[in-house]
């Protein structure tokens, strides 16, 4: 079966855009904001929400990146994943933490960053934007901010391209069996 | 990402293996840095330190570097084991094995000793030093050090200073900077250097000004008073005049020079205080960079399945 593309890259930038002004809506304004985006693609998302922010409010919010591979509850269960970029920009003590991800499944990857996040610090609260909700959630997590509910089964996979990482910019479905990439 | 269960020298080591070493510990030094310093990522896992020689720096860096990963660190130094009382090194290694440790870093005065253990035992095995054989994670800490200062390692040249002979920390780092594409020469008296070290792929020589001028990294080795059962040269003065590198010698040294020494440091026999001291000194971010290369091999030989 062939990939199904379900966002192209006008409708990530769109998507990107109510996100950034629900963020701005949510805490009236962009005071005490951090955003931290999970390597790889959420960290370019998160620079993207960046730029987005500061074209409605002209303030540049602190942005980096948080990764959650040391945190994880596979570890040992697979094999050794790489480590990724960790840049938290300033003190999260206090702040409100935006964590960006692409794609928001079972949970796991965010408990594990949210951990991360704590060995840094107090942050007054944590808020979760994701460009895809596909569901089958394995932890009470939920997030804040959606791009798009694509409703899947577990036997498809969900990738997000993104032109900075992958050269293209869409979100395709596909029917991880067929998927021949590792 | 480390297709092996032990890591017992460089010279097994491929350049690809050692990137990933180097990159992972380069992740790992951000860890140090945090008011909390430590990841949850090995918990429930168990190192053994197992030192038949003294090491303050070798063993007190891996212990931290296994507690900053969350594992057990356990040390075991032989004035204080069974070791004393006859027990022979595979029974303690069996003996220790059957406590279900998941790493056992050793320290041994012969060559080889690491390696025969990773034969007896399913756990992971890290030669800490073994004799005059190989000591890897100083050199991949001394790589990773000059990598970080001046962004390269390709292309450079890397003169090592001193006991050669007798030297583990000299044998690794000339397999490991060849391998990473630089160019190692090695420098002492003719005593002190093996007859044949040039087929590890290093060039020779006895005299140490010419080799200063022409060095991009000078690693200073410690005189090994202990190891020394022979004269190999007339006095400790006349060694420090002619191969202790003074500020007298690195004048003719290129601008941006770097020096190493895997330490504890002599002053005033291989190396003088103001060397020691100067700017152009990294021995202290060596020891910083020793907790971060060790926290990457615990990660890459711990932190996956075990098939």
């Amino acid at each position: 079966m062939k990939p199904r593309v379900v966002m192209d890259g006008k409708g990530i930038e769109r998507a990107l855009a109510r996100i950034a002004h629900e963020i701005l809506e949510r805490n009236k304004g962009t005071e005490d904001l951090v955003i931290l985006g999970i390597p790889t693609r959420g960290y370019h998302l998160a620079i993207r929400l960046q730029r987005k922010i500061e074209e409605i409010e002209g303030v540049r919010v602190p942005t980096g990146s948080v990764d959650a591979t040391l945190y994880r509850d596979d570890i040992g269960l697979k094999e050794t994943q790489p480590l990724k970029k960790m840049e938290i920009p300033i003190s999260i003590d206090g702040k409100v933490v935006v964590m960006v991800d692409d794609v928001l499944y079972t949970g796991r990857t965010i408990r594990a960053a949210m951990n991360a996040l704590m060995d840094f610090g107090r942050a007054f609260c944590i808020q979760l934007a994701v460009l895809v909700d596909r569901g089958h959630r394995e932890l009470p997590i939920k997030a804040d901010y959606v791009g798009k509910n694509i409703p899947t089964s577990r036997r498809e996979g969900v990738k997000v391209h993104l032109e900075e990482v992958d050269g293209t910019n869409e979100v395709i479905v596909i029917q991880e069996d067929e998927d021949a990439s590792p | 990402m480390l297709d092996r269960k032990d890591i017992l020298g460089i010279e097994e080591l491929g350049r690809d293996e050692i990137e990933t070493i180097l990159s992972t510990a380069a992740s790992f030094k951000e860890v140090s840095t945090r008011e909390i310093k430590k990841v949850p990522t090995l918990r429930g896992k168990t190192v053994i330190n197992l030192f038949y020689e003294p090491s303050t720096r070798t063993r007190t860096s891996f212990e931290i570097a296994a507690k900053r990963m969350s594992a057990d660190a356990i040390n075991i130094s032989v004035s204080a084991s069974s070791i004393k009382k006859g027990e022979t090194l595979k029974d303690t290694a069996l003996n220790l094995e059957a406590m279900a440790p998941d790493c056992i870093v050793v320290r041994h005065g012969s060559a080889g000793t690491p390696r025969m253990l990773a034969g007896y035992l399913d756990c992971s095995v890290i030669n800490a030093g073994d004799g005059a054989h190989e000591h890897p994670s100083q050199a991949l800490l001394d790589i990773f050090t000059v990598k970080e200062r001046l962004g390269r390692i390709e292309g450079l040249h890397v003169v090592i200073v001193g006991d050669i002979a007798h030297s583990r920390v000299a044998r690794s780092n000339i397999h490991g900077f060849t391998k990473m594409g630089a160019r190692v020469t090695v420098c002492g008296p003719p005593t002190m250097i093996p007859p044949g070290i040039e087929s590890l792929g290093c060039s020779v020589t006895h005299e140490m000004e010419g080799a200063v001028e022409d060095a991009d990294v000078i690693m200073m080795l410690r005189i090994q008073l202990e190891r020394q059962t022979k004269a190999l040269f007339p006095s400790i003065r006349e060694y420090s005049r002619l191969y202790g590198l003074d500020a007298g010698k690195l004048k003719r040294a290129k601008e941006g020079v770097i020096i190493l020494h895997p330490g504890p440091i002599n002053r005033g026999v291989e190396i003088s205080p103001e060397v020691a001291d100067g700017p152009w000194s990294l021995i202290l971010d060596q020891v910083t960079n020793g907790v971060a290369v060790r926290m990457a091999l615990f990660y890459l030989l711990l932190g996956g399945a075990r098939e």
